[in-house]
């Protein structure tokens, strides 16, 4: 009862709220509540796949598995972090340096701390330039794909082939130059591009609006899980 | 060395660490990808919590809202789902996100994604006062969204005019696909140009 019953309940009675806010105006406030309240949730339910991270992480080091040391970096680049985005948020550091003296050792101490636990720094240099060369790798991996697949051997094939090639060209300077090419990529882009995908948009709306009545009624409730 | 140069050497090499992985996988890229994973779930931590714990729940209590005591309690009962003898109670949490996200999403989508397509392509074709492309265009993409509608309806076997008219379909699904494979194509070389200029540029000050 409590362990399925009740959270098909839970299930329902939100679904059936949420959906009748748009015809009965004071539920409105239950609308903006109910945002308010499953962003918090969402944010967390981070925490469980932050704690998981740290447990795989610890696992990995107890039984010294394949790479271990490696979790060393992971395990202290979360900590770091952490105490960096505390640390800058209370504003330890401000008041670090309203007790210092100027020109003092202790200043200078603090004053190396702050910008070796400097927040956002530690984003724009680690994060930011790791993220963006690990997606423009893929340029590379998406070429070999592409000269895989693109082989003309059917009619579709070459229709991907020539559609890709002419928006690849449209969207560089250079191709811009050939006469038609600006054109025809803004044509393809908005005719058959668009028929298509309104296409597409359509059918995964009646998809989204049957499997969200699948579920609040509770015949999909995959969401429960198996056991139990 | 300024704190910004430093910024800028580990940022290049941990750009060189990441492309080294072109030549085969290697210690300097498992270096970089563990601690990208360790710098982006501490970051992520810390702006969820600054963003979204503190100012929405943790204020929200201190000044004495109690009715954000519900999603404190949910919250708490997501967080079960890390001790498994009371592991089920997420189901709690879970159910009101899933339930409150179908209910909202049945309206939503059959707006924007079903009345207002239909809306956009069923337009006039009356010519009047209308140059013929722009008729010839709005037919083209009602054609293309039926015969793309057809290629997706399974119900009925392909064959006779559903199949005549689904290969339609499939000829502009193709346009589409090729279109957006040229688009990610572009949007991956553009980055890959960034990195390039920041390494050139930014680090070496060769361009």
């Amino acid at each position: 009862m409590m362990r399925r019953q009740v959270p098909l309940l839970i299930c329902f009675v939100a679904g059936i709220v949420m959906l009748s806010q748009n015809f009965i105006p004071p539920l409105t406030w239950v609308y903006q509540q109910a945002l308010e309240w499953a962003r918090i949730i969402s944010a967390i339910a981070l925490f469980i796949g932050l704690i998981s991270l740290v447990r795989v992480h610890t696992m990995k080091l107890k039984r010294k598995a394949a790479n271990y040391r490696y979790s060393y970096v992971t395990l202290f680049a979360l900590c770091y972090m952490i105490i960096a985005g505390f640390l800058t948020k209370y504003g330890l550091f401000v008041k670090l340096h309203a007790g210092c003296d100027t020109g003092s050792a202790w200043e200078w101490i603090v004053t190396a701390l702050e910008k070796a636990l400097n927040f956002q720094e530690i984003f724009l240099n680690v994060q930011i330039p790791i993220q963006a060369t690990m997606f423009s790798l893929l340029a590379f991996y998406i070429a070999s794909a592409a000269f895989r697949a693109f082989k003309a051997r059917t009619f579709e094939a070459t229709l991907l082939l020539i559609a890709a090639m002419i928006v690849m060209l449209g969207r560089v300077p250079l191709g811009q130059m050939i006469p038609g090419v600006k054109e025809i990529t803004v044509w393809i882009l908005d005719v058959p591009n668009t028929a298509a995908k309104r296409g597409i948009m359509i059918g995964v709306g009646l998809g989204m609006a049957s499997t969200s009545l699948k579920i609040m009624l509770g015949i999909e409730r995959t969401y429960l899980g198996m056991k139990d | 060395m300024s704190l910004e140069l430093f910024g800028t050497w580990l940022a290049a090499l941990l750009t060189l660490c990441i492309f080294s992985f072109l030549y085969k996988d290697n210690p300097f890229y498992k270096f970089a990808e563990h601690l990208f994973v360790g710098v982006s779930a501490g970051y992520w931590l810390c702006y969820n919590y600054w963003n979204m714990v503190k100012p929405n729940l943790i204020d929200n209590l201190e000044a004495h809202n109690w009715e954000y005591l519900l999603p404190l309690i949910l919250s708490a009962f997501m967080l079960m789902r890390l001790i498994p003898k009371v592991g089920w109670l997420s189901r709690w949490a879970i159910a009101f996100m899933i339930g409150s996200g179908a209910g909202l999403m049945i309206i939503t989508y059959l707006q924007s994604n079903f009345l207002e397509q239909i809306k956009s392509t069923l337009v006039s074709l009356d010519p009047t006062g209308l140059p013929w492309y722009v008729v010839l265009n709005s037919f083209l993409i009602f054609v293309g969204v039926v015969s793309g509608l057809v290629y997706f309806f399974f119900s009925k076997a392909h064959t006779g005019v559903t199949g005549g008219v689904a290969r339609v379909g499939v000829v502009f699904l193709m346009v589409c696909f090729g279109a957006s494979f040229g688009y990610t194509v572009m949007a991956r070389i553009s980055l890959l140009i960034g990195r390039m200029y920041f390494l050139l540029h930014d680090w070496l000050g060769l361009v």
